[in-house]
C-alpha cells in the first residue's frame, strides 16, 4: 500500500474536521473493502480516518424502529435480541455477509456508504425503506443509492445511523457468487404499511433497485407461488464471468420466491 | 514397532507448523537484506520499445534498476524446457526464446521487463511503479484452438503458426480399422479448464552473493532445490555448481507449480552479484495469479468405438494442449508421455492413437499440476465410457468390467506396462461403500423435494514413481529420474535420513521415519529426516509426480541394506557369532534364538570408535544408495461420486464420494487419506469451481480469489475412503504412490454425477450454477419432447 496518514477520531465532529483538512481522504468505517484495495494499490488516500473511537457503535430500540449506529458491525447486528425481535430478516441478512472476519470488522454504515452493487445491506434499506441520517441530514433508502458504488452522501459527510422500523413481513434470500461470496442475486421481500417493496441487489447493472413486477405480483397476493408465473427480464441484468444477465434474472426470480417463503 | 509400516503415526512436522513455527523461505532475513520488486507488463503482447528508469532510480531507497539487456549481457542464460519431444514428421519441438526479463517483447500480462532492488518493500514497489517502459502494442491470442488459425497473432518467430509441436502415439490405421469395425461409436468434445496452482505458500526468494567467497546462496520455494541448483548452473549459468548452493526449508505447497526456476529466483541471484546485497522477493498472491505456471488447458475430440458386447474396439483421440507464452520447465511432457500414454485407463484395448498438437499463447506458462497429464487423460476416457454406457443403455458399471484389464502385467499399446492392480476388486469395494444399489431410492426421494440426484463413475489410472532413468532418457527426458539417500547411524545409536525427496507438505519427516523405525526397530523421535538443501542432500530429483514413496523411500531401502550388512558385521565380530546368525529385532542387533544382543548406541560406538572391528573395516556406519527404477507403478481406483442438482438455480451439492484405491503398500494411512482428501478437494475445485479466464486481449479476469473461486470447507463433502491395496512388484516397498491420484479420478466422478442428474452430457468444467442450469435449459425441449 502507499503511505497515507492514520488518524482516529473522537467523535463524529472531530472526524469531520479530520476529513476537511485532508487533500485527499478516506473514512475507514470497518475496512473490509478499503483496507484490501489500499494493499492492491488502487487507492491512495492522503490521510485515513477511523471512526472505530468516534461513538458511533450500537443499537437503539422504540416501539418497533431500530436505530443502528453507523459503526455496528455485521456480527453485532445479527447477534442482536433487538434486531432478532423487530426485523428477523435483517438480522439473518447481517449473519450472511462475507464470513466471520468480516462480519467482525465490517460495519453497516461502511457498507451502505460504500454502494457495492452485489452487497447485502443496500437491499434491506430500500425494501425496508430505511432512512440513512448523517452528520448533516436524513437520507431516505430511496435517494441514497445512486447506482453503483455511487450514494448521495456529499463530500466530507458521514453516515451516524441507520433508522429503520419492522415490516410486517420481510425476509431476504441470497445466491452467493461462489468466488466471492458477494449476492450474485439477492433479494429483500418485505410487506410494509405503505405496501410491498421489493429490492434487488447483486443483479442490476445499475446496482440495488426494486422490482416492480415482483412488487405487483406479490401486493395481488403475498405468496411464492405469485411469483411462479413472472417473467423477470434479463434487461439491465449485469453479466460476467460468473453469470449472464439470463442467469441473474433466473436468480432474482428463485431468490424473490425463497425470500417470500421465508418472510 | 508401534510406528512402523502400517501406522497412522501422527505427523512430526505438525508441531512447528500448527503453532506457526515453520521456516519458510520469507522468514529468512540477511543483515544485508534488500528487496526486489517487478516491472510487470500490462499487455499480453507488445514490443517492448525503451525503458526509462531514471526517475525510478532517483527515488529513495532505490539500490538499482535492471533490465533484461544487462541480465543477457552478463551471460545469464534463456529459460529452458526440459524435456524433447519429436513433432510426427521427425522435426525438433520449436522452443522459443525466454529471458528471464524481457528485452524485445513481452508475451502475457506480468511478463517481466525490469526489477527495482530498493531498501525496503515499499520502496521497491514504488519505484517500480516509475519505471517508464514504452511498448508497442500487438495483437493477442489466448485459446489454443484460436492460436492455431491462420492468420492468428505469431508470438515466437521460430514457432509458425504457434505449433510448438504436433506429436502422435499409437497406429492410427489399426485404430481407425478398429473403429470401423465397431457396432457404436461414441464421440465427445472437451475441454479440461485452465487451472491455478495457488499453494498457500506463494513462491519465495532470498539470493545470498558472497563477493569474498565468490559464491552464491538461494533460499526458494522449490519441490526440488537440487533441480533448481542444477539448472541454474547448467542452462542460465548464474553460477557454477560448487559456487551455488540452493536451500528449499519448510515450503508450504507446490501442487506441482514450485518445481520449476522461473525468472523472479534467477533474477534475484544475479541481482545479488549486481548489487551485492542480499535479495528477497516474495510473491504478492495477485503476482501469483499472474506468473505461476497454470495447469491443464486442453481442448479434445475423442472417438471410442464398440463391439456388440461393449468390448472397446479402438480410441481416438485429437488433443491440444495450451502452453502459454513460454515453454515451462517439463510443460512438454505433459500432455505427451504424462497424458497419452495413460489412455488406455483401466482397459484392455488393442488400438489406441492420440495426436497432440502443442501451441503458444499470450497467458501465462502452463506446466504440470497435480496430476500433470493423467487428470486429462482419466476425464477424456472416464466420460467417454459415461457417455457410452448412456447411448448403449448400458450400465456403466458393467461396461467398464467388460473391459478391465483382468491379467498382469498387461502391455497397453500407449507404451506403459501395468505391473499390477484389481480394478473389479476396486470397484466391488467401491460399489459397497458407496451403496449404489439404494440410489434409486435416494433419488426417488431426492425428487420428492424437487431435487435431482445422480450417480457417477470414474476408474481412473495413473503413471506414479517417475520414473526409469534410461526409459526417460529415450523419451526425450533431460535429466534422469532416479532418486537418492544416504543413512546415518549417528555414534549414540540416532539415525539421520538424508533424502533428494523435498516435503512440501506430504509429511515425509514422519513416513521416512516410519520406514525405518520399521526396519531397525528405532522409535520414530530417534529418526530425523534431512532434505532441501544442497549442502547437506548429495543430490536429488525432487517430489512431484507421486514419486517421493515409490522412488525417495526405495532409495532409502537400499541405503537401509548397506547399513544392515555392516551392522551384522560389526554385532557378528563383537558377539563372536557367525554373521548369519545377526538378526535386527526390537531395537536390538541379537544373536538369533539368544540373549546375547548389542543397542544401536552400542553399535555406533564401536563402528566410530573403531577400536573393535572387523580386520579391514572402515570406521563410521553410514551408507548412501541411488536408486533408478525399473517401472513406473500403476495406482489406480474406483471412485462414486453421487449429486444432486437444484433445477431452479443449478447449484449442485455432492452429497456422497466414495474412493476406493489400490496405492500399494500403505506406510501411514492417515497420511495416505490426508492425501485423498485434499487431491479429491483440488478435483472438486476442478470439476466445480475453478477456472483461469483472459479476455480476448490477454488480460486475466480471474486475478483475486474474488473472481477465481477455490473450494472452500462446505464446498467438499466428508469421504469415504477404502484401500484395496496389491502390491507393486518392482520396488522393495510394494509402494505405487497416492499424492495425485484425488484429483484425477475425482473430476470425471462429479461430471458423470451431474449429467447423469441432469440427463443432458454437454456440461464444460466447471460445472458452475450457471452452467448446470443453462444445460438444463438446453436439455429440457428434449426431455419434453421424449
Amino acid at each position: 500500500m502507499y503511505e497515507t496518514n492514520y488518524h482516529k477520531a473522537k467523535s463524529l465532529q472531530d472526524a469531520a474536521a479530520l476529513l476537511s483538512q485532508a487533500d485527499d481522504g478516506a473514512v475507514l468505517a470497518g475496512g473490509q473493502t478499503l483496507i484490501p484495495t489500499l494493499k492492491q494499490r488502487l487507492a491512495a488516500p492522503s490521510d485515513l480516518v477511523d471512526l472505530a473511537d468516534a461513538g458511533l457503535a450500537g443499537i437503539e430500540e422504540a416501539s418497533g424502529t431500530l436505530e443502528i449506529g453507523a459503526m455496528t458491525t455485521h456480527a453485532e447486528v445479527a447477534a442482536s435480541e433487538k434486531v432478532q425481535k423487530v426485523i428477523p430478516g435483517l438480522a439473518c441478512l447481517a449473519a450472511g455477509i462475507g464470513d466471520p472476519a468480516v462480519r467482525h470488522r465490517g460495519t453497516i454504515g461502511g457498507s451502505l456508504a460504500n454502494n457495492d452493487p452485489a452487497a447485502d445491506y443496500p437491499a434491506a434499506m430500500l425494501a425496508l425503506a430505511a432512512t440513512i441520517v448523517t452528520d448533516q441530514r436524513e437520507i431516505a433508502a430511496e435517494d441514497f443509492f445512486t447506482g453503483m458504488f455511487s450514494t448521495d452522501l456529499e463530500e466530507g459527510e458521514i453516515i451516524k445511523s441507520i433508522r429503520v422500523s419492522a415490516p410486517e413481513r420481510g425476509a431476504y434470500a441470497k445466491f452467493p457468487n461462489p468466488a466471492s461470496r458477494y449476492a450474485m442475486a439477492g433479494v429483500f421481500v418485505a410487506k410494509t404499511a405503505s405496501g410491498v417493496r421489493v429490492a434487488v441487489t447483486g443483479a442490476g447493472e445499475d446496482g440495488v433497485y426494486r422490482d416492480a413486477g415482483i412488487e405487483a405480483a406479490l401486493t395481488a397476493d403475498f405468496a411464492p407461488s405469485a411469483i411462479d408465473g413472472l417473467d423477470v427480464a434479463a434487461d439491465g441484468m449485469m453479466s460476467d464471468i460468473h453469470g449472464s444477465a439470463v442467469y441473474r434474472a433466473q436468480l432474482v426470480k428463485v431468490m424473490a420466491k425463497r425470500a417470500t417463503e421465508a418472510a | 514397532m508401534s510406528d512402523g509400516i502400517g501406522a497412522r503415526t501422527k505427523r512430526k512436522e505438525d508441531k512447528r507448523f500448527t503453532t506457526g513455527r515453520g521456516k519458510y523461505t520469507d522468514d529468512v532475513r540477511m543483515e544485508n537484506q534488500a528487496y526486489a520488486a517487478f516491472v510487470r507488463s500490462p499487455h499480453a503482447h507488445a514490443e517492448v520499445a525503451g525503458i526509462d528508469a531514471a526517475k525510478a532510480e532517483a527515488m529513495p531507497g532505490v539500490i538499482a534498476v535492471l533490465n533484461g539487456a544487462e541480465l543477457t549481457g552478463d551471460g545469464i542464460g534463456n529459460i529452458i524446457c526440459g524435456w524433447a519431444i519429436t513433432s510426427k514428421d521427425g522435426s525438433p519441438m520449436n522452443m522459443g526464446a525466454w529471458s528471464a526479463l524481457a528485452t524485445q517483447k513481452v508475451r502475457y500480462v506480468g511478463d517481466a521487463v525490469a526489477v527495482v532492488v530498493a531498501e525496503s518493500v515499499a520502496e521497491a514497489q514504488a519505484a517500480a511503479e516509475a519505471v517508464e517502459v514504452s511498448y508497442k502494442e500487438l495483437a493477442a491470442v489466448t485459446m489454443s484452438d484460436a492460436a492455431l488459425e491462420t492468420g492468428a497473432p505469431e508470438i515466437h518467430d521460430n514457432a509458425p503458426g504457434n505449433l510448438i509441436y504436433d506429436w502422435e502415439i499409437g497406429d492410427v490405421a489399426a485404430t481407425d480399422a478398429g473403429l470401423a469395425s465397431a457396432s457404436h461409436v461414441c464421440e465427445i468434445d472437451l475441454t479440461n479448464n485452465r487451472l491455478s496452482p495457488n499453494p498457500m505458500e506463494p513462491r519465495s526468494a532470498v539470493a545470498i552473493f558472497d563477493e569474498a567467497e565468490d559464491h552464491y546462496t538461494l533460499y526458494t520455494t522449490s519441490q526440488n532445490p537440487h533441480v533448481a541448483r542444477l539448472v541454474l548452473s547448467a542452462f542460465y549459468q548464474v553460477a557454477p555448481e560448487h559456487k551455488l548452493r540452493v536451500i528449499a526449508p519448510d515450503v508450504g505447497g507446490g501442487f506441482g507449480s514450485k518445481i520449476y526456476i522461473y525468472p523472479e529466483e534467477i533474477v534475484c541471484l544475479w541481482a545479488s552479484m549486481k548489487t551485492n546485497r542480499s535479495v528477497k522477493w516474495t510473491s504478492s498472491r495477485s503476482e501469483a495469479f499472474m506468473t505461476d505456471a497454470h495447469g491443464r488447458d486442453h481442448v479434445t475430440t475423442a472417438k471410442m468405438g464398440f463391439d456388440a458386447e461393449g468390448k472397446i474396439t479402438g480410441f481416438k483421440v485429437d488433443t491440444i494442449a495450451n502452453f502459454g507464452a513460454y515453454m515451462s520447465l517439463f510443460s512438454s511432457a505433459v500432455p505427451t508421455y504424462l497424458y497419452a500414454t495413460l489412455l488406455s485407463g483401466q482397459y484392455d484395448i488393442s488400438n489406441i492413437h492420440c495426436n497432440v498438437r502443442a501451441v503458444y499463447t499470450n497467458t501465462v506458462p502452463v506446466d504440470a499440476y497435480r496430476g500433470a497429464g493423467r487428470p486429462e487423460a482419466s476425464f477424456v476416457i472416464e466420460r467417454m465410457l459415461e457417455v457410452a454406457a448412456r447411448e448403449m443403455g448400458m450400465d456403466p458399471a458393467e461396461l467398464r468390467r467388460r473391459n478391465f484389464v483382468q491379467s498382469f502385467p498387461h502391455q497397453t499399446p500407449v507404451i506403459m506396462a501395468y505391473d499390477a492392480g484389481d480394478f473389479d476388486g476396486n470397484m466391488d469395494k467401491a460399489q459397497a461403500a458407496a451403496d449404489v444399489r439404494g440410489f434409486a431410492a435416494r433419488k426417488a426421494e431426492a425428487a420428492s423435494r424437487g431435487k435431482l440426484r445422480g450417480l457417477g463413475y470414474a476408474c481412473y489410472i495413473e503413471a506414479c514413481g517417475i520414473a526409469p532413468s534410461a526409459a526417460v532418457g529415450s523419451l526425450g527426458a533431460g535429466v534422469g529420474l532416479w532418486e537418492s539417500a544416504e543413512v546415518r547411524v549417528n555414534p549414540v545409536g540416532t539415525i539421520e535420513i538424508l533424502t533428494g525427496s523435498h516435503s512440501h507438505g506430504q509429511g515425509h519427516e514422519t513416513t521416512f521415519a516410519q520406514v525405518v523405525a520399521d526396519r531397525f526397530g528405532l522409535p520414530v523421535e530417534n529418526i530425523q529426516i534431512v532434505h532441501g538443501d544442497t549442502d547437506k542432500v548429495q543430490f536429488g530429483m525432487g517430489t512431484y509426480g507421486s514419486r517421493s514413496g515409490a522412488v525417495g523411500i526405495s532409495a532409502i531401502v537400499k541405503a537401509m541394506d548397506k547399513v544392515e550388512a555392516k551392522v551384522k558385521k560389526i554385532a557378528a565380530h563383537q558377539l563372536e557369532a557367525s554373521e548369519d546368525d545377526i538378526v535386527i529385532e526390537g531395537g536390538e542387533v541379537k544373536i538369533a534364538g539368544t540373549d546375547k544382543k548389542m543397542g544401536w548406541h552400542e553399535i555406533g560406538l564401536a563402528a566410530y570408535t573403531g577400536h573393535n572391528l572387523p580386520d579391514g573395516m572402515e570406521p563410521g556406519l553410514k551408507e548412501g544408495a541411488f536408486y533408478d527404477p525399473v517401472n513406473f507403478t500403476f495406482p489406480a481406483g474406483t471412485y462414486i461420486a453421487e449429486v444432486e442438482v437444484d433445477p431452479e438455480t443449478g447449484t449442485v451439492e455432492i452429497c456422497q464420494f466414495t474412493a476406493a484405491d489400490d496405492f500399494g503398500t500403505l506406510i501411514n494411512p492417515m497420511i495416505v487419506e490426508g492425501q485423498v482428501h485434499g487431491g479429491v478437494a483440488q478435483g472438486i475445485g476442478q470439476a466445480l469451481l475453478e477456472q483461469v479466464v483472459y479476455d480476448d486481449e490477454g488480460q486475466l479476469l480471474t486475478g483475486s480469489y474474488m473472481d477465481y473461486c477455490m473450494p472452500r470447507a462446505d464446498d467438499v463433502p466428508f469421504y469415504t475412503i477404502e484401500h484395496n491395496s496389491t502390491v507393486c512388484p518392482n520396488n522393495p516397498l510394494g509402494i505405487k504412490g497416492c499424492g495425485e491420484a484425488g484429483a484425477i479420478g475425482s473430476p470425471p466422478a462429479i461430471i458423470n454425477a451431474i449429467t447423469d442428474a441432469i440427463g443432458a452430457e454437454d456440461l464444460a468444467m466447471p460445472a458452475t450454477p450457471q452452467r448446470v442450469w443453462a444445460a438444463l435449459q438446453a436439455a429440457a425441449p428434449r426431455m419434453a419432447a421424449e
